[in-house]
């Protein structure tokens, strides 16, 4: 690894961290864990002034109990939200989709603040927040999931100020599937799909879909949302609810998909992942 | 020494090498450093095809750190033109290839400017302050385009972008045909491929300046090689220059080079009188370290009406790149003998186009020239019984040579000494299943399942063990293809084996020692072996090609036995009996007729070291050499199976099941095959299904990263099922066959020719590797719109 050089700063709490990022300005990186950050700047696509490390500052792991929702700490691991007993029971998606990203090392390092953060509309976890409705907390303010996401690689962060939590509705006992269609094991979602859907009796009383790269930012499919509200959780009639799975989407063309199969996959995955999530129920 | 065990030979040892780099206990070049190191950055050109108007190193020079800059211009004296030993044609075009560019740049990738700092940060820093201006030229990046009168150059100089016409007809193809009932034509593409060897390349050049004499580090197959060429290249004298490769993780052909980087390594060093590392990123080893496969293949079969095979064709378009490294136009032609493959018929024809094209050269990838030809017979059987309603092994069947055939002849003119087609398939299809697949394939298709079902077959053969001297003279090589070992008992008993071939994963140490123990009858932990480096073994050819157990084992077999004739002789002398009436068994002599008496190996090493007791005029100490020419190739083959299920909505394949029975003569170490085959399989598979090099239209290289080129991991890849059968080869005293490659050669028509048959029913005939989801659901939608 032959980065160019930078400071780095190791704060060990919240505040020092917010002063170190509005002293650096646009400059700066936060290092959540360096699952994106080390390899642009091992490739030299990514040139900071200061690299903050907030890997030390110990309340920004873990997961709690909130009454009606879980606070996430931005710096738990990926390893350690997967696993985590809270977050299979209550927000099953995330744990599910989390098993996905990247591998056992990385996911030992990376975190979902940093993932979240990093705003990659290829990476795993933006959609699921997304189709959760989740709140990510900041050192200024609360922003929705579907204010978070600006466009490619970008999030509503300002330069000092930092994500310390996310908060993650409850869906005890809705279905839930992460449908990752990607090429390798280790490779980014071609498309992903994050369904949570509420059953009633047969039926899918609510549904809730992001979709991973299929757009500068996740995205959430409605149209495909409002039809499945109230169909049978048959293969006929989620199939007629999910032929509008890619509207309003703008995937983009690389090696190993054009926009036109990417809208193809999306119509495809989100049948399978809302029968797969309105399936038998399962146990954590 | 009465310890009767099991022969070393066939013995499933664990490789005595591992706990060493498994453990990091060991030197990788980019390990190895010196007082006064200093570090090389190479500016590489963004574009394929441009004019340099101005290359200028000043600022670089100003860097911190910096010790020095150079253009290509301020190297031209002395950085001379990389070498191709294998001009396969008499007329062949060989441009000048500078280490850094002068004048022109033919390649994204292509070397432009030099920085020498004290650390790697300060060169890689500097180079962003070497200003540089091009003009930009049209790139040269298809193969047919490329030989139109009309297309841009890549060597304006050379007036074409042909590199050279081969041509080797074996018979009367054209009366073949016309007396052919059915004539197939098909257009297969290999595309290209990146090594992608765990190691990445590295070298590191230590100088005494005073006594002018230099040892050169690299991550490198073939540190004898290397030697002579870069002393041909730089004019350092041979005698001069120290050649080692430490350990190497991996080669898979990229490493058998001559690269431009060991050369400025070793002139820098020089003009500088400093040690000098280059240790490359991934993402520059995508773009500079030579690519594998491309190629068109126009090929042609003619048969009769019942299957039987009358003639081949084949005319292949084989792309060099930018400039003909080391054996690049060699590579397709490495392949010409093999498009017959297992099959018998009248008349084959074969002709290579190779052509430049402003993109990383190319030159050898694991099969170097067999996995094009194999991929090409085996895809075509397999649409011939899909054209005359035949079960493709069947095919096969009727048409392969039989068992009580060998030795034979083929049409092409290679004699396979040995093989058993009927055994290894009769094994693979019980392993497999092949009725049963076959049924539930038929249910599926019935059904209209989304997920179809494909069976692939590839009973493939390749030849390997490069090479008989007199054949590369025929085929204009500029080297032999021999190797050499030698043992040396040590005074203790204990065993030394120098090899000229150079291990870079493939167990060396382990099967040497294997090899040795077992004619010597000393313990397998009492021999150790020695290579890599040319002052410790100084007389080789490395390895490549399958080659180091064939003919470098056979080697070290050879002067064990040599070891064990001396030694007879000392037995003899010190026992007071007639050689011939010496028994020599588990590493003790013995007089016929009375065991009692006896000479153990090491005593007769020890007799020989104090050389109190020898016959008169025996020279003192026990050792041997010999050196292999081979008479011929040595002819693996087996047959694979593979069913994969397509997933026909996504385009997504699946591989279910993966059984290969390869026949590769006596085994000296089981695990060491099945790793050999595990990972062949595993490369085979990835240009099936997930490796492309990719290039835009401007010419960029597209998959410069793991990111983006996708080389498959464990969970990629299914379990594995793996036998051999054993038909000893008759051409070497062992009976062995080379392993490297076989599982590469073999698995990738299997795989593709299982996708295929999964979507025939479709109306699908012809996927393009890799099969990426995208493609395979493309040509569905094809297929269908045909139906319409």
């Amino acid at each position: 690894m032959i980065p160019a050089a930078f400071e780095y700063a190791r704060p060990d709490s919240i505040g020092e961290a917010v002063r170190l990022l509005s002293r650096g300005g646009d400059e700066t990186k936060v290092l959540a864990g360096g699952q994106s950050l080390m390899p642009m700047l091992r490739m030299r696509l990514s040139f900071p002034d200061l690299v903050v490390d907030v890997g030390r500052i110990d309340e920004l792991r873990g997961v709690r109990d909130d009454g009606d929702r879980l606070v996430i700490g931005a710096m738990t691991t990926h390893h350690d939200v997967m696993r985590d007993p809270l977050v299979r029971e209550h927000a099953g998606l995330l744990a599910a989709a989390t098993a996905t990203v990247a591998d056992p090392a990385v996911r030992h390092r990376g975190t979902l603040g940093g993932s979240l953060a990093h705003a990659d509309p290829a990476g795993d976890l933006p959609a699921v927040v997304l189709a959760l409705d989740a709140e990510l907390v900041t050192t200024e303010r609360t922003i929705r999931a579907a204010e978070f996401f600006r466009d490619y690689l970008q999030s509503a962060l300002a330069p000092d100020e930092l994500l310390t939590q996310i908060r993650v509705p409850k869906l005890t006992g809705w279905g839930y599937h992460y449908e990752k269609f990607h090429r390798v094991a280790q490779a980014w979602a071609v498309v992903g799909v994050a369904a949570a859907v509420r059953r009633d009796n047969g039926r899918i009383a609510e549904a809730r879909i992001g979709l991973t790269n299929m757009a500068p930012t996740p995205v959430r499919a409605s149209a495909t949302e409002e039809a499945l509200a109230g169909a049978d959780a048959t293969g006929p009639a989620v199939e007629e609810a999910t032929r509008d799975a890619a509207e309003g989407t703008r995937p983009s063309a690389d090696a190993s998909a054009t926009p036109e199969y990417r809208e193809h996959l999306a119509r495809v995955l989100t049948r399978r992942a809302v029968l797969a999530a309105a399936g038998p129920e399962r146990t954590a | 020494m009465t310890t009767s065990s099991e022969p070393e030979i066939g013995r499933a040892r664990l490789r005595k090498e591992d706990a060493r780099l498994i453990t990091g206990q060991t030197n990788w070049t980019d390990n190895i450093t010196a007082p006064g190191l200093l570090h090389l950055a190479i500016l590489r050109s963004p574009m394929a095809h441009a004019r340099l108007d101005r290359v200028d190193v000043a600022a670089a020079r100003e860097r911190p750190g910096v010790i020095a800059a150079f253009s290509g211009a301020d190297l031209a004296a002395e950085q001379g033109s990389l070498p191709c030993a294998w001009p396969v044609t008499e007329d062949i075009v060989l441009p000048d290839h500078p280490p850094v560019a002068v004048d022109e740049v033919r390649y994204a990738g292509d070397p432009v400017a030099v920085v020498v700092a004290r650390d790697a940060y300060a060169a890689a820093d500097a180079l962003e302050a070497i200003e540089v201006d091009y003009t930009p030229l049209d790139p040269v990046l298809d193969l047919e385009a490329a030989l139109a009168d009309d297309s841009p150059l890549v060597h304006a100089d050379k007036d074409t972008n042909r590199c050279f016409s081969y041509h080797q007809p074996c018979g009367d193809y054209e009366a073949a045909k016309a007396r052919a009932d059915v004539v197939l034509h098909r257009r297969y593409h290999q595309q290209r491929l990146i090594p992608s060897a765990m190691e990445p390349r590295s070298v590191v050049v230590l100088p005494v300046a005073a006594a002018g004499e230099y040892t050169l580090y690299s991550a490198t197959q073939i540190p004898h090689i290397l030697r002579v060429m870069l002393a041909v290249t730089t004019g350092i004298p041979e005698h001069k220059l120290r050649v080692i490769a430490p350990d190497v993780g991996g080669g898979f052909g990229s490493k058998l080079q001559v690269y431009g980087e060991e050369v400025l390594a070793l002139i820098l060093a020089k003009r500088l009188g400093r040690p000098v590392k280059w240790t490359e990123t991934r993402s520059e080893g995508n773009l500079a370290t030579h690519h594998g496969r491309g190629q068109i293949q126009d090929i042609e079969i003619a048969a009769t009406r019942d299957g039987t095979l009358l003639g081949l064709k084949a005319d292949l378009l084989a792309d060099m790149g930018a400039y003909l490294m080391l054996l690049t136009p060699s590579i397709p032609i490495l392949g010409a003998t093999m498009f017959p493959a297992i099959y018998k018929m009248d008349a084959y024809d074969f002709r290579c186009t190779g052509v430049f094209t402003t993109q990383t050269p190319t030159d050898a990838y694991r099969g170097a020239g067999r996995p094009e030809a194999t991929y090409a017979i085996e895809r075509i059987m397999d649409d011939l019984a899909a054209e005359l309603g035949r079960d493709p092994l069947e095919l096969r069947r009727h048409n392969w040579i039989k068992h009580e055939e060998f030795p034979y002849t083929t049409v092409a003119g290679m004699t396979y000494d040995s093989g058993n087609y009927e055994a290894a398939t009769d094994r693979a299809q019980v392993l497999f299943g092949y009725d049963e697949l076959v049924a539930e394939r038929a249910k599926r298709n019935e059904q209209g399942d989304i997920f179809r079902l494909g069976i692939g077959i590839s009973t493939y053969t390749e030849m390997c063990g490069l090479a008989p001297s007199r054949w590369l003279r025929d085929m204009r090589s500029g080297a032999g293809g021999w190797e050499a070992a030698s043992i040396r008992m040590l005074p203790t008993g204990k065993a030394e084996v120098i090899t000229g071939t150079s291990p870079h994963g493939q167990g060396h140490a382990t099967a040497w020692s294997q090899i040795a123990a077992d004619v010597l009858g000393i313990p397998f932990e009492d021999v150790e072996v020695l290579h890599g480096d040319t002052k410790l073994a100084p007389v080789g050819l490395d390895t490549y090609g399958s080659r180091s157990l064939v003919v470098g084992g056979t080697a070290v077999y050879e002067a064990a036995q040599k070891v064990v004739a001396k030694a007879r002789q000392v037995a003899a002398h010190l026992m007071e009996a007639n050689e011939a009436d010496l028994e020599f068994s588990n590493g003790a002599f013995t007089v016929q007729g009375s065991p009692e008496a006896q000479k153990s190996i090491q005593e007769v090493a020890f007799a020989a070291f104090t050389s109190h007791h020898l016959p008169d005029g025996m020279q003192p100490t026990l050792s041997a050499e010999h050196v292999t020419d081979p008479d011929t190739f040595s002819f693996p083959h087996g047959t694979h199976l593979c069913a994969v299920e397509v997933d026909t909505e996504t385009g997504a394949v699946k591989i279910r099941s993966y059984v290969c029975v390869d026949d590769i003569g006596k085994v000296v170490n089981p695990l060491i095959v099945e790793g050999q085959v595990h990972g062949g399989l595993a490369q085979g598979i990835a240009q099936a299904l997930y490796e492309e090099a990719v290039y835009d239209e401007d010419g960029n290289l597209t998959s410069g990263t793991l990111a983006d080129y996708l080389v498959p991991g464990a969970p990629d890849l299914p379990e594995f099922v793996t036998d051999r059968t054993e038909t000893p080869a008759t051409s070497n005293p062992m009976g062995v066959k080379g392993v490297g490659e076989a599982g590469t050669i073999a698995s990738t028509p299997a795989v593709v020719n299982a996708v295929v048959d999964a979507l025939r029913p479709l109306g699908v005939t012809e996927i393009r590797m890799p099969c990426t989801p995208e493609r395979v659901w493309r040509a569905i939608q094809e297929a269908k719109e045909a139906s319409r």
